[in-house]
């Protein structure tokens, strides 16, 4: 709980030092978590938050500085107890839904879950009809 | 003078295609068995226009070499500094000499095509050749008029720009022309369809003359592929090795379309079946091809904002674009209902399985498509969504799982119609050892369901690829199916090292002092020094890391983090320490305040089977390729025989024997 309550304050110290790159990293940028289920728990959801100043990579993938501090803000929140969803849920809150790369289904985001399930439809229906049916050979022309 | 033989070049291309299309196009007008006057100018247009587009390209090449400062392209991408094989490679890591590539490539695959080609017959051969020049004029044009590689500055410039740092490296001198060798082999595929289509000619034999191109385009990719996916997993120095970018899937959804595509194409030339699929297959490769090309060299991919405000280039090929593909599609739909689907079979047939999995390919394809373009259409409206790994492997997964286990089973059923008890033994088999495999490693720890899964069905994978030489004498096996068991066991390695890369990796990040160790699985490595050293376009800052398994003999690993000054630009270059069964990747970073330094060091057990599994998957394609080319030599020398015997003994005077039937 202490381990905790340091590591919180030290991301309120960190805070103001996000603006500028040439600070040095984060403390928790290129250091890992002491305890292997936590630091496990903050790789998985690092790997599914967009670096805003990359193309296309995830913060646990990119050396732009602005990853390295939220890399450290995933790993000291991690520590402080709070939960991916929470943390997930804290970044969109503050980037938008550009920062997570897991799309939730919003008004926005609906057609991407639509998309697969429809697919899913129309192969089984192209499937059904190419080959739901016995046909002999020599058949006529569809 | 370099440039200026270049662009004469070029638009002598540009007008060879005209005559190859307008000639090809008269041959349609032929009567049966006759040849139109006007028709015979397309085969030497396509050899000579090949020829004119190779020499354009050589010509940039030698500009590049020389470092001519007085050429755009040259000074804004290249440097006097830059080692010689960078500054070759530099010539198509841009986006003209991309495209000079790309047309180059396109234009040498119709010569090959024009030349080489002899067993179609006439008007279809000239309806193909008039497509495909149809489809050079559009890269021509677009090449010409927007994007002119060989422009030259009004003054001279003292000195180039330079390459971006990331792209010097060897793997911009492989990545880059397979895959567009690759891309482009598909137009010809997609011109051999559209002939096909618009003369009535779908059947075995026009699929035999489709079979090598579909083949080698696709060996091409899945080399391009394999090699990209390992160049950004040493170069990028965060141990990814597949990112679901968009580039990446541009090159994806081709390959995916040419896997279904080649697949048909044998079922077309073995049983003739599956006719109006293979057409549609055929240009949905190339429209996927073309959608790469488009997403890559638009500009649209870094905003499309960026795209909107400057849109010459990417409405360009988007009215390419939509011209091909619509032009094709049209085409299809009036006239796929004149050619009929070809022999029927049952569903637990050979054909059964490969059309099951064509259509899984397709579904595949259909995912990795909308969840490319659904962030591009959003953001038209300032809405910013992002679509990553967490959306593509299960939505991939849906349809991968079924279709591996249907690719375990499809090679052992017998054509047009088998039944499944003939099997109970494989079946039993492959189930057993998914499931065996799936508790054996759940009995060991805790993993994420899909590389849980991705073991099972590798292993699965991995015996059912051999099953097919089960009771034949392998010395009578022909090499093509030596082909489809490597390369099917090759998607087994594949997949076997993506499942223990996400399932097994391990990472250590620290921050080192000089002298001290750190532990990375059953590793230990310790930071023995760290010095300046400097190469011929950059410095860099070399940690010479010692690593060693369970305390044995140390190997010394160093990485470099670089520093490029033309253009300024910071890289890590990672360094590798390759095992059988995986591989040690280690970076070094930036310096703390403290004097310590950021070291990364992953243990990725059985990482480099995804790459072995690609390079045997392409190999399989290749052997593919001989055995069919084996069996049309021998089936050429055979015939040119007996027309020998026949002409000697008509020669001789005496009756021709009547041939048995």
């Amino acid at each position: 709980m202490i381990r905790a309550a340091i590591a919180l304050l030290l991301t309120l110290c960190a805070l103001p030092a996000l603006a500028q790159d040439s600070m040095p990293p984060a403390p928790f940028a290129y250091n890992q978590l002491d305890d292997p289920r936590l630091e496990a728990e903050a790789t998985a959801l690092m790997h599914t938050l967009r670096c805003l100043k990359c193309q296309s990579q995830s913060i646990a993938d990119s050396d732009a500085p602005m990853a390295g501090d939220m890399r450290h803000q995933v790993r000291s929140r991690i520590l402080a107890g709070e939960s991916p969803d929470e943390i997930r849920r804290w970044l969109i809150a503050r980037y938008g839904d550009y920062v997570s790369y897991e799309p939730e289904v919003s008004a926005t985001t609906w057609p991407l879950f639509a998309g697969p399930l429809l697919l899913l439809l129309v192969v089984a229906g192209v499937l059904l009809r190419r080959l739901g049916k016995r046909r002999n050979d020599g058949g006529e022309a569809a | 003078m370099i440039a200026e033989i270049g662009l004469a070049a070029l638009w002598l291309a540009a007008a060879l295609a005209v005559l190859q299309m307008v000639s090809g196009a008269f041959a349609l007008r032929a009567a049966e068995g006759e040849v139109n006057p006007l028709a015979i100018y397309a085969r030497p247009a396509a050899v000579v226009q090949a020829v004119l587009a190779v020499l354009a390209f050589i010509m940039l090449l030698w500009a590049f070499a020389i470092t001519d400062l007085s050429i755009k392209l040259v000074a804004s991408n290249s440097h006097s500094m830059k080692p010689m094989l960078f500054k070759l490679t530099g010539t198509w890591g841009n986006h003209e000499g991309s495209m000079l590539l790309w047309v180059g490539v396109l234009a040498l695959s119709g010569g090959l095509l024009a030349g080489f080609e002899k067993r179609l017959p006439a008007r279809t051969m000239g309806a193909t050749l008039a497509v495909q020049g149809f489809v050079a004029l559009g890269f021509y044009a677009f090449l010409l008029l927007s994007s002119n590689p060989f422009e030259r500055l009004p003054v001279p410039a003292a000195e180039g720009t330079g390459l971006n740092p990331l792209l010097q490296d060897i793997g911009l001198a492989i990545h880059p022309p397979t895959l567009y060798a690759g891309y482009v082999g598909l137009s010809v595929a997609f011109s051999l369809a559209m002939g096909a289509l618009l003369t009535n000619q779908v059947n075995p034999s026009f699929a035999r003359v489709l079979r090598p191109w579909v083949l080698g385009a696709w060996v091409l990719l899945t080399f391009g592929i394999t090699a990209g996916s390992y160049w950004a997993y040493y170069e990028l120095g965060w141990g990814g090795w597949w990112f679901w970018d968009p580039v990446e899937n541009a090159s994806l959804m081709p390959w995916l379309a040419a896997t279904a595509l080649m697949h048909s194409v044998s079922v077309l030339a073995a049983r003739d079946a599956l006719r109006t699929w293979t057409i549609m297959l055929g240009v949905l490769a190339f429209s996927m091809s073309m959608l790469g090309t488009f997403l890559v060299r638009s500009g649209v991919l870094t905003s499309v904002h960026a795209f909107a405000v400057d849109p010459e280039r990417g409405a360009f090929i988007l009215g390419l674009l939509l011209l091909y593909i619509g032009g094709a599609f049209t085409i299809f739909a009036l006239r796929a209902g004149a050619v009929s689907e070809g022999k029927r079979f049952a569903v637990t047939s050979r054909e059964g399985a490969l059309v099951f999995n064509n259509v899984m390919l397709s579904a595949i394809l259909a995912i990795v498509l909308l969840g490319t373009l659904y962030p591009l259409l959003t953001e038209a409206f300032d809405v910013r969504v992002s679509v990553g790994p967490p959306y593509f492997n299960p939505a991939g997964a849906i349809f991968a799982v079924p279709m591996f286990l249907v690719m375990a089973v499809g090679p052992l059923l017998r054509w047009k119609e088998d039944k499944p008890k003939r099997l109970q033994f494989e079946l039993m088999l492959i189930a057993a050892l998914v499931i065996g495999t799936i508790a054996l490693v759940s009995f060991f720890g805790q993993f994420p369901l899909l590389p849980l899964l991705g073991l099972g069905l590798a292993a699965a994978l991995a015996v059912a690829a051999f099953l097919p030489l089960k009771g034949r004498k392998l010395s009578r096996v022909p090499v093509a199916t030596w082909g489809m068991v490597l390369a099917h066991f090759g998607v087994a390695v594949s997949l076997f090292g993506m499942a223990c890369e996400g399932a097994f990796s391990q990472e250590r990040l620290a921050a080192v002092a000089p002298g001290g160790t750190e532990q990375v699985g059953d590793f230990s490595f310790t930071l023995e020094s760290v010095t300046p050293v400097a190469g011929p376009n950059w410095t860099a800052i070399e940690a010479r890391l010692a690593i060693s398994k369970d305390g044995g003999e140390p190997v010394i690993l160093a990485p470099q983090a670089r520093n490029f000054w033309s253009p300024p630009m910071a890289t890590s270059e990672s360094a590798l320490l390759t095992r059988w069964d995986g591989q040690l990747y280690a970076v070094v970073g930036n310096q703390a305040e403290d004097g310590r330094w950021q070291i990364r060091v992953w243990w990725k057990p059985f990482v480099t089977f995804i790459w072995y599994g690609g390079l045997l998957i392409a190999l399989g394609g290749i052997l593919a390729i001989a055995g069919r080319v084996k069996v049309d030599v021998k089936r050429r020398v055979a015939s040119a025989k007996g027309a020998e015997r026949r002409a000697d003994i008509e020669a001789l005077g005496a009756a021709a024997p009547v041939p048995a039937e």
